[in-house]
């Protein structure tokens, strides 16, 4: 129907790669989600266990303040580990192929790591990441987090189009 | 806690399934190559507001832990645009946010330690900065 709309083939433009398999795992994002809200009431975000898990190594109030919560938060995290390598297991044939894997990123290590270090300073100061402000924020219809979501979205588009105008690939 | 495990393993499966543990797949995304991502960010949100709606219509607070539903409010300042905008500098650089790169990390892509390690030492320094700025104020833990 949308194909007849849109015109042929601009369906498999914008999508290339189909749209099952990041509907199917939007929706198991969001069961996860709403599962550990239904059972213990928590907004469960990703970011605030960079956080929480210094608190293990490090005093800082800024740390301490997540005492509270930073267990199930590494119990969290170690699910959404596991949860990907079965994930990778069952539909791969394998997880933890250290060579020669598809998983294996090609983007450099530069980018990696210098992103990383924006990410762990932007999702703790602007109070969210894309599951928190994304996922949790949005399906609360918060206000807050519509304003971040838009926020973090538009200039993540406007950096990675500078990056690939740039030349610098991938 | 055996509850927050089933449901970590079921949102890395889906991060897994839906490929946005690939940075590859959240560059695509941002330079218009695949809109993909749009069902993940939807699909996940719209599930999850079904639930943050209904529930507390049906009851008071949780079974297992007796926490009143509530839904996920934060106050809004200039910090949500700030630190949104240096977020967004990092996720258009690396195509990785937290959540999919623990996930990604479960695939077996090591290379992604390198983001890990840069949001640790980030989330070190803003956290270092922020205990000195704030040691007069009274900060009040979230949930992300």
């Amino acid at each position: 129907m949308f194909a007849d709309i849109l015109g042929s083939g601009t369906l498999e433009a914008l999508f290339p790669n189909g749209i099952s398999r990041y509907a199917i795992g939007g929706l198991l994002v969001g069961a996860a989600t709403a599962l550990i809200y239904y059972g213990t009431g928590i907004a469960a975000g990703a970011s605030t266990f960079l956080e929480s898990s210094l608190s293990y190594v490090s005093g800082q109030s800024r740390f301490q303040q997540y005492r509270g919560s930073r267990d199930w938060r590494v119990v969290f995290t170690v699910g959404i580990i596991a949860g990907a390598a079965i994930y990778a297991f069952v539909y791969q044939g394998e997880a933890w192929a250290l060579a020669g894997s598809a998983w294996l990123t090609e983007v450099q290590p530069w980018r990696l790591f210098f992103g990383g270090i924006l990410v762990g300073i932007g999702t703790r100061v602007g109070k969210g990441c894309t599951s928190g402000h994304g996922i949790c924020g949005v399906g609360s219809v918060s206000r807050t987090s519509l304003v971040g979501v838009a926020t973090f979205l538009l200039v993540a588009i406007v950096t990675a189009n500078l990056v690939a105008a740039a030349g610098v690939s991938p | 806690m055996p509850l927050v495990l089933v449901g970590g393993l079921v949102f890395g499966f889906g991060l897994g399934f839906s490929h946005m543990a690939r940075p590859e797949v959240v560059i695509d995304f941002l330079t218009f190559e695949d809109f993909g991502l749009l069902f993940v960010m939807f699909g996940g949100s719209i599930v999850a507001g079904i639930a943050f709606w209904i529930l507390p219509k049906l009851s008071d607070s949780a079974p297992l832990t007796g926490k009143p539903y509530g839904r996920r409010l934060k106050s809004f300042d200039r910090n949500v645009l700030v630190g949104g905008s240096i977020f967004g500098v990092g996720w258009g650089l690396s195509g990785i946010c937290p959540g999919a790169a623990y996930a990604s990390l479960g695939v077996g892509n090591w290379p992604i330690l390198y983001a890990l390690g840069g949001m640790f030492l980030g989330a070190y320094a803003q956290g270092v900065w922020r205990s000195r700025q704030t040691e007069t104020t009274t900060a009040v833990p979230s949930d992300d």
